[in-house]
């Protein structure tokens, strides 16, 4: 498709300004997400009872409506994304404070709220907007410095992860905690300061080993595979040797018939298995060309509001991808991280449309400057 | 920060027009180093992702083309293990007593089964050994493993494999095998599924087998075990008796040749062992041995210079002390010289003579030989003897003659070797020595007394309670035992514990020989009798008459004068025994 190059319309100019490789290379990842969703949920939702088209239904009603916000989103501009981000962010934040009271309880977590015909989990949407919403304290600091950004971006974080650890979400804990300490180490944290913020990190990691008895056991069991039940990893290895180079072919793959997460948490290895080592090199490929892509775009920025927001965005991207493809592959403990746009989840798919679309509409080209 | 002008997507800018991009914008020095600083540590954090992406995608590559195939991992893992298998234990001569192999076991991961009702029903075709109802419950149970059957046969694995159940595996386990079965189960012993020893050699030398690349040797030599455990098995069938206890030991280094316990087990089933078959009865068990324990207070009443071999006691009445009364089984009713008392097994000689020397000299005697406490020995099923406490007068009597003392034929054959080899004491072994080993030794009694006593035991043979363990040419010489043993409180005169204590030649002893008879039954052929001498002497014999050629000892004329001479019993008048 293609647009004159007169037409002023707004669909017109956002086919101009915005990331043309970036839209290419996510499209082809929802592609693949259809592809497995198809190929690994039916299984998944034969074994707990439901109808095998079940997950499949819903994931492919919910990806028109998240490529929609994406389009949607990436077409405002990054005043609006601001604001829309300040406004998600507050409405996230009390969805969160209300898992606590009106939540529902899966596998042992508090992190959704049942909403007819879904059940949402506020803290993906918190996720995105927070970091735009970081970026812009941060910046406007710099702007004017008598304004305390960064003590503000500091008791927001603090709510957000002391609300996700008591969920419990570790994961997403680790995520927005990662993503908010890119965004003070971009805008010139000192180095002694980054080393005590690594320290932390590591000191909170071994604290929730400590503290948090799941935490105990999924390190236990990654350290050494002796200690417990390794079943879910040792099934998702085995897919990838079995997948071998070329894969078994879609829909052919066995590992979806027993790991329970097949769709989600352990999509990567059903990939692994069907669509071989290729595809997913091809899929690793993609990941990063979104991540680097996104970050030479930010590169040529001049806004430091736009540097920050967008950095954090494709950081959060990029390292929920790793975690999920690094768990998989038992480079580290196993951890409930879906896989962006390729595992099945509403919320995440929802959320990852938001997020991607403000990404887009941030990295669009701007001659001159940003608005407002 | 407000920008002068909107032409940021004016579409009349040609396509690739590109402004600079800070004309616009005057940015100030503090914002531009700000942006400065973020655009390097930008580049930092896009290093950071790149090196992590490298990272999965290498992983990628290494979990799907380097690592082998599943099958081949497990196989990679036995073969690890193999490397440290345990030791093979051989007998003297290397024959194999006890080897592993690697055996599959098949497991099942329940998840992974389609169908359990399906695969049970194969399954069982093809193991039915196997429960129907066992295995389908294990292949429905909620776990991701379940062993299905332990170390199948090879050809039971094809045939597994070729029912083509997914979420059946193998895993190859190490399985004990003997080879030699029941014949030297208590010497070897077994282990249990995870080849760990539980009994015998296999138990005392867990450790050193665990660890050890070159087979274990012992003493044992197989061949002389199947002849002793061949005669005894005879005699036990024969005389219908409960068990039985054989032993060959070397009298000059302790070794011992052949240990049999009956009845035995097969180690290579040890789920089908009894507690009865399990019992090592040869160095486990102890036993009231009875007159063999003549042996012994003789050779202290010679050694002690209170008797000698011309001295006579009063043998004509019954001793009466306390409640017990001391008969005679072959009553002669007249004073008896001492080889007479050996030789017709007298009870009240030996009695009397024990007296005589007085009980300090027997108690010092026994246990210089090592009869009074458990001998040191490789195989941990060993017995600690029941020595009297408090030993009184009454207890030296019963002692005399083997009674009110029980020990362990292991025990008795090592205590017995030390009387005939000239009086040197060697702790037992079944472990084969180094050659050009020296075992150690003490002496425990005179030359002399080790002299006598191998002309006493002579006589035994020739003319007294053990003639049937003649074995022509071989110069047997022995002691006849035949205890009563003790049921609740009393002796029960029908359960006896026959044996024969034999060794040869005895002119220039090199092995001792023992046969125990437990609860033997006089049968026609022996008129009746099932004593010592009756049911033991003849296994001892006849072994000695087949073992001999193999130990490569020549047969001799047994009345060359050099012969007779070294076993003749000077100016005393020995009668024959009339009828045994």
């Amino acid at each position: 498709m293609t647009f004159a190059r007169t037409d002023q319309s707004a669909v017109a100019r956002w086919w101009w300004t915005v990331d043309r490789w970036s839209l290419v290379a996510l499209a082809v990842l929802i592609g693949f997400g259809a592809l497995l969703t198809m190929a690994a949920s039916p299984a998944v939702a034969e074994r707990i009872g439901y109808d095998s088209m079940h997950f499949v239904r819903r994931q492919l009603a919910l990806l028109p409506i998240a490529v929609l916000i994406m389009f949607v989103v990436s077409l405002q501009t990054p005043m609006t994304i601001r604001r829309l981000a300040v406004i998600g962010f507050l409405i996230g934040i009390a969805l969160v404070a209300m898992t606590f009271v009106a939540g529902v309880e899966i596998k042992g977590a508090r992190r959704w709220i049942n909403l007819p015909g879904l059940s949402l989990q506020p803290s993906e949407f918190v996720k995105p907007c927070f970091a735009v919403v970081t970026a812009w304290l941060l910046a406007e600091s710099k702007l004017r410095p008598d304004f305390p950004g960064p003590a503000i971006a500091s008791v927001l974080f603090f709510i957000v992860v002391t609300l996700l650890i008591k969920q419990p979400d570790l994961g997403m804990a680790v995520v927005i905690s990662v993503v908010w300490f890119a965004q003070f180490f971009l805008i010139g944290l000192r180095l002694y300061w980054v080393a005590v913020g690594v320290g932390c990190g590591v000191a909170g990691l071994v604290g929730a080993y400590f503290l948090l008895p799941h935490v105990t056991s999924r390190i236990d069991r990654f350290l050494d595979p002796a200690a417990g039940d390794s079943y879910q990893v040792d099934r998702s290895i085995e897919a990838f040797m079995n997948g071998g180079l070329w894969g078994k072919g879609p829909g052919e793959g066995t590992v979806k018939e027993w790991l329970p997460d097949a769709h989600a948490d352990f999509v990567f290895a059903v990939a692994g298995e069907e669509l071989g080592l290729v595809a997913c090199l091809f899929i690793v490929l993609i990941f990063a060309f979104i991540v680097l892509r996104g970050f030479s775009r930010v590169f040529q920025e001049n806004n430091l509001f736009i540097v920050l927001s967008a950095t954090g965005l494709f950081v959060q991207f990029g390292l929920q991808a790793i975690i999920n493809m690094a768990s998989s592959l038992h480079l580290m403990p196993t951890k409930g991280m879906t896989l962006p746009f390729i595992s099945y989840g509403g919320s995440s798919l929802l959320a990852l449309g938001l997020g991607m679309g403000m990404a887009l509409a941030l990295t669009r080209r701007r001659y001159g400057g940003v608005d407002g | 920060m407000k920008a002068p002008h909107r032409y940021d997507d004016n579409p009349c800018k040609p396509r690739h027009f590109k402004p600079p991009p800070c004309a616009p914008v005057a940015l100030d020095e503090a914002a531009q180093q700000t942006l400065d600083i973020g655009r390097t540590r930008l580049l930092v954090t896009a290093g950071l992702f790149v090196v992590a992406f490298a990272v999965i995608a290498l992983r990628l590559v290494d979990v799907t083309l380097v690592k082998p195939a599943g099958e081949a991992r497990i196989a990679h893992t036995t073969a690890g293990k193999a490397a440290v298998s345990r030791a093979d234990i051989v007998d003297r001569n290397g024959v194999l007593l006890a080897t592993t192999l690697s055996s599959p076991s098949l497991f099942a991961n329940p998840k992974q089964i389609l169908d359990a009702r399906e695969a049970t029903q194969k399954l069982v075709e093809v193991l039915p050994d196997l429960s129907q109802s066992e295995v389908y419950a294990k292949l429905t149970s909620d776990r991701s493993f379940v062993w299905l059957k332990r170390l199948l046969t090879p050809r039971q694995e094809f045939e597994v494999n070729q029912l083509g159940i997914p979420g059946f595996q193998f895993q190859r386990e190490e399985r004990r095998v003997y080879p030699e079965g029941n014949l030297i189960a208590h010497v070897v012993g077994y282990t249990g599924l995870d080849n760990k020893g539980l009994a015998g050699i296999e138990r005392g030398f867990d450790d050193i087998l665990k660890e050890r690349k070159q087979p274990l040797q012992l003493s044992i030599d197989i061949r002389l075990q199947e002849i002793l455990h061949d005669e005894l098995s005879r005699a036990v069938q024969d005389f219908s008796a409960k068990g039985g206890v054989g032993l060959v030991m070397d009298v000059h280094t302790g070794e011992v040749l052949a240990l049999v316990s009956l009845p035995d087990f097969d180690p290579n089933k040890p789920g089908t062992a009894t507690p009865d078959t399990i019992f090592n009865r040869a160095t486990l068990g102890t036993y009231e041995m009875g007159s063999t324990f003549k042996i012994f207070t003789t050779a202290m009443a010679l050694d002690s210079h209170t008797a000698t071999l011309a001295s006579s006691y009063d043998a004509s009445h019954p001793i009466h002390i306390g409640r017990f009364t001391i008969h005679d089984y072959h009553d002669l009713h007249r004073a008896l010289s001492v080889p007479e008392i050996f030789e017709y097994s007298s009870n009240i000689g030996a009695a009397r003579m024990a007296m005589d020397a007085g009980t300090d000299r027997l108690k010092d005697f026994l246990g210089r030989l090592g009869l009074l406490k458990p001998p040191v020995f490789e195989i941990p099923e060993i017995g600690a003897p029941l020595v009297p406490s408090p030993w009184h007068d009454v207890n030296t009597m019963t002692v005399a003659f083997g009674h009110g003392i029980s020990v362990s034929p292991l025990q008795l054959a090592i205590a017995a070797s030390a009387v005939v080899n000239g009086g040197i004491l060697h702790p037992a072994t079944i472990i084969k020595p180094p050659p050009g080993f020296i075992p150690a030794g003490q002496q425990v009694m005179s030359t002399r007394t080790s002299d006598d006593m191998r002309r006493l035991m002579r006589l035994v043979v020739e003319q007294g309670t053990g003639e049937f363990a003649a074995a022509p040419g071989y110069v047997v010489g022995g002691k006849t035992g035949t205890a009563e043993k003790v049921s609740g409180h009393s002796y029960a005169h029908k359960a006896l514990l026959s044996s024969f204590l034999g060794a040869f030649p005895i002119n220039d002893p090199r092995y001792l020989v023992l046969a125990i008879v437990d609860e033997p039954h006089g049968t026609p052929k022996t008129h009746g009798f099932a004593t010592g001498g009756w049911t033991a002497a003849p296994v001892v014999g006849h072994a000695i008459q087949r073992m001999a050629p193999l130990l490569g000892i020549p047969p001799v004329d047994e009345n060359a004068p050099e012969i007779r001479s070294a076993l003749a019993i000077d100016g005393v008048q020995v009668k024959k025994l009339a009828s045994n």
